[in-house]
């Protein structure tokens, strides 16, 4: 499955709900289905907040089955990030209005079985998330 | 049309914040703006969230919350959850909400403590 969406806030909604169907092929229990909303939406809000910075720009998610594991790509060709290590200490954040918890990728880990994420300043983040269903 | 997001009540010095479906990052943007409106321009002792509507919830949400407690600790008020779902639970658990704010399974209870 391919999507490309542009890099609006109203997206981050469609985005977890297409992933959810086009896994429900798999038989997940509600609370699978919950997990991989949440990672998609975290990596979905990611691009658009830090990626895109709230401006223009595409999101590319692709979704494919192998056996019982669901991969989910979530890629934006935005700013990317120099330190990914970092980015993904939990409760780090960029955004000094407190609003934001620092949470996402440890979210995005806690719910799928592996999270890797490519990116360089410049050259956009791409985040690959698996997960075993029925596991 | 324009999705229904927040939605306020008040009692006495007690504001309840009925949030959306979902609660997503989308969802969130008006939040801050709107309750800084409520806080400054009225004396509010407690902030009740109701989650009773919301079906999803993520990090964005966990983020609202934690600044509202910190706001809301700052000047000795009292923040708490209500009618919180399966979902909204776990995540409310993994981001150590609920550590700090008190869980309630109706709005009466979070109203009465």
């Amino acid at each position: 499955m391919r999507l490309e969406m542009d890099s609006l806030s109203e997206n981050e909604e469609f985005a977890r709900v297409v992933v959810a169907v086009f896994f429900s092929r798999l038989n997940p229990t509600l609370e699978e289905i919950d997990d991989v909303k949440t990672a998609v939406s975290e990596a979905v809000t990611n691009a658009v907040i830090h990626g895109y910075k709230g401006g223009r720009g595409t999101i590319f998610i692709r979704a494919a089955i192998l056996g019982r594991e669901l991969t989910v790509e979530v890629e934006d060709k935005g700013a990317g990030i120099a330190d990914v290590k970092k980015a993904m200490e939990p409760m780090f954040t960029t955004d000094p209005s407190g609003e934001r918890s620092g949470m996402g990728f440890s979210f995005m880990e806690a719910f799928m079985d592996e999270v890797e994420v490519v990116s360089a300043p410049g050259q956009g983040t791409k985040v690959i998330m698996k997960k075993r269903i029925g596991a | 049309m324009e999705k229904e997001t927040f939605t306020y009540e008040a009692r006495g010095q007690i504001l309840i914040i009925h949030l959306p479906r979902e609660l997503d990052h989308h969802n969130c943007r008006n939040l801050r703006y709107e309750t800084d409106l409520l806080l400054s321009e009225n004396y509010i002792s407690k902030v009740i969230f109701d989650f009773s509507r919301t079906e999803f919830m993520d990090s964005s949400g966990i983020g609202v919350l934690l600044n509202r407690y910190k706001q809301m600790a700052g000047s000795g008020g009292k923040v708490a959850i209500c009618g919180a779902g399966a979902q909204v639970k776990r995540i409310l658990t993994m981001g150590g909400v609920c550590r700090l704010i008190k869980n309630f399974d109706t709005k009466e209870a979070a109203i009465a403590d």
